[in-house]
């Protein structure tokens, strides 16, 4: 999963610096990526995972690093199994 | 009554006071000479409503927010400037007091606000980035002395030549992204002011607010523990926004007022048929309902969400797109209100020197849309409606 948010990130996050040297917990939008750019990404994971983010998760903390984004969509996945 | 009833009570008291007896007969003045209104802050400082929302523990007046959103709202229906300084100040106070995380060198700047009841103006556009508070050039830069510096170009500092200290947006260092920003707070004796521009306008003539090159050398302790993005999402973009909105609805509603007493005046000469345009005035009626509902939601739902424990929900895009909305449209009917009281009184609501003018109003309230220009908020929505689930 993180390869896949990894990928997601260099496509639509238009960083400012190489994502394959980020650390998992570093912050995006320190970054570079503005917020523009993170409602990008946010639509090109809801696509990726099929999964719709609800509003409560849409929040900038949740999209501040890869593992807060991964955080984010094993929450939704678990959300999705129980229902 | 409860204790805090109570207190709001008195703050509201005291400042519908003031708003008579200083703003009201200084508002032309102020408006025809672009001077600032410095009774109505002197008489505000006198009743220590600077301080009137800092906690009580810190020596402030510890109302609450509502009380401040009703200030705003009694101060713009005598003088819009002096409201909009009010406002400001009180959107500085406001975001410090919600986010100094219990930091020292923030705690002991309040007590000392409260104790000198000092003014806080802010300079958080900047050259460069236009309207976009979400950006920085200017940066904090560590100095040798283990003091910070910066130096911002800031196209409009309301009062900055009257406030004490300076409210200031920056990047957190030198190499840190545009994005990438803190608050700092400096103080007027750290601070050197060259102004670049004047403020001969339209409206709002009285916040004095020219264009300054802004230098500053501080203390680390002076930068705001809580991040920038943190701070604008859950307090100062929302606080702005209801407080501003609330002085608009102030403005149109004594604008209302000049033109209910034109509608009477007219009817006590020609008892009986009523004058033609006492239609019009119940049209108008409408439109500052529209405005005063807009208004006084916009506030609930921040008092809900504040509320809440961590404030989450005010971090969410669709807390977002609320409050952008509730800036939209009070920005757009408050002028549009103020117009149609113009059309209700004719030519006495033209002229600058009748109980019915109401030509200030509607320059004051024309400055709305541009505080933070309407268009650059709608293309933010644009791209939250993308991904906002309700809204
Ligand atoms: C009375 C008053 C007091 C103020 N006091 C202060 C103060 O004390 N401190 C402070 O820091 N600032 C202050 N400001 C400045 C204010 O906060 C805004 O930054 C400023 O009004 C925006 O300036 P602008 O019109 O040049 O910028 P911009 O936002 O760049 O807008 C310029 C023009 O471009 C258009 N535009 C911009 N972006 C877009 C877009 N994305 N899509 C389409 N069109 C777009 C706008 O509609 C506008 O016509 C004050 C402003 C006013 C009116």
């Amino acid at each position: 999963m993180t390869k896949e948010i990894r990928r997601i990130i260099t496509e639509y996050g238009r960083l400012s610096v190489d994502i394959t040297a980020l650390p998992v917990d570093a912050d995006l939008y320190q970054a570079g990526m503005t917020s523009h750019a993170s409602i990008d990404v946010m639509l090109a994971l809801e696509d990726h995972f099929d999964v719709e983010f609800p509003d409560g998760m849409l929040t900038r903390s949740a999209f501040e690093s890869i593992t807060a984004i991964e955080a984010a969509l094993l929450k939704l996945r678990a959300e999705a199994a129980v229902r | 009554m409860s204790v805090s009833v109570g207190r709001d009570q008195a703050f509201l008291d005291a400042v519908r006071h003031i708003a008579d007896a200083h703003a009201a007969p200084n508002a032309d003045q102020v408006d025809r000479e672009a001077r600032f209104p410095a009774e109505t802050i002197e008489a505000l400082r006198e009743e220590r409503a600077l301080s009137a929302f800092v906690p009580g523990e810190l020596g402030g007046g510890e109302v609450s927010f509502q009380a401040l959103a009703s200030a705003c709202f009694e101060l713009g229906r005598r003088c819009g400037a002096s409201a909009m300084v009010f406002a400001m100040h009180q959107i500085q106070v406001v975001s410090i007091v919600r986010h100094l995380q219990g930091a020292d060198w923030f705690e002991e700047y309040l007590r000392s606000l409260a104790a000198e009841q000092r003014l806080i103006a802010s300079a958080t556009s900047e050259v460069g980035t236009g309207g976009d508070m979400g950006r920085s050039v200017a940066a904090v830069t560590p100095g040798e002395d283990g003091m910070c510096a910066f130096e911002k170009q800031a196209p409009t500092v309301s009062y900055g030549a009257h406030a004490d200290d300076l409210f200031v947006t920056l990047r957190r260092g030198p190499q840190a992204e545009p994005s990438d920003q803190v608050v700092v707070l400096a103080r007027k004796d750290q601070t050197e002011l060259e102004p670049t521009s004047s403020w001969d306008t339209l409206g709002m003539r009285g916040t004095c607010s020219p264009g300054y090159v802004v230098r500053a050398s501080i203390a680390p302790g002076q930068v705001l523990p809580t991040p920038f993005p943190k701070v604008s999402a859950e307090s100062m973009v929302p606080v702005s926004h209801i407080l501003w909105s609330h002085l608009w609805l102030g403005i149109a509603t004594d604008a209302f007022e000049r033109a209910r007493a034109f509608v009477r005046a007219a009817a006590k000469r020609d008892p009986g048929t009523p004058p033609p345009v006492a239609t019009r005035l119940s049209h108008l009626m409408s439109e500052l309902s529209l405005l005063r509902a807009e208004v006084s939601s916009g506030l609930a739902e921040f008092l809900d969400a504040s509320g809440e424990p961590g404030r989450e929900r005010l971090s969410t895009m669709a807390s977002a797109l609320r409050v952008n909305n509730l800036k939209i449209a009070a920005s757009e009917q408050a002028p549009r209100v103020c117009q149609g009281a113009m059309g209700v009184c004719g030519i006495m609501g033209y002229k600058n020197d009748t109980p019915f003018s109401v030509g200030r109003h509607l320059r004051d309230t024309m400055s709305a849309p541009l505080m933070l220009a309407n268009e650059r908020i709608h293309q933010t929505n644009a791209s939250l409606l993308l991904i906002a689930k309700e809204v």
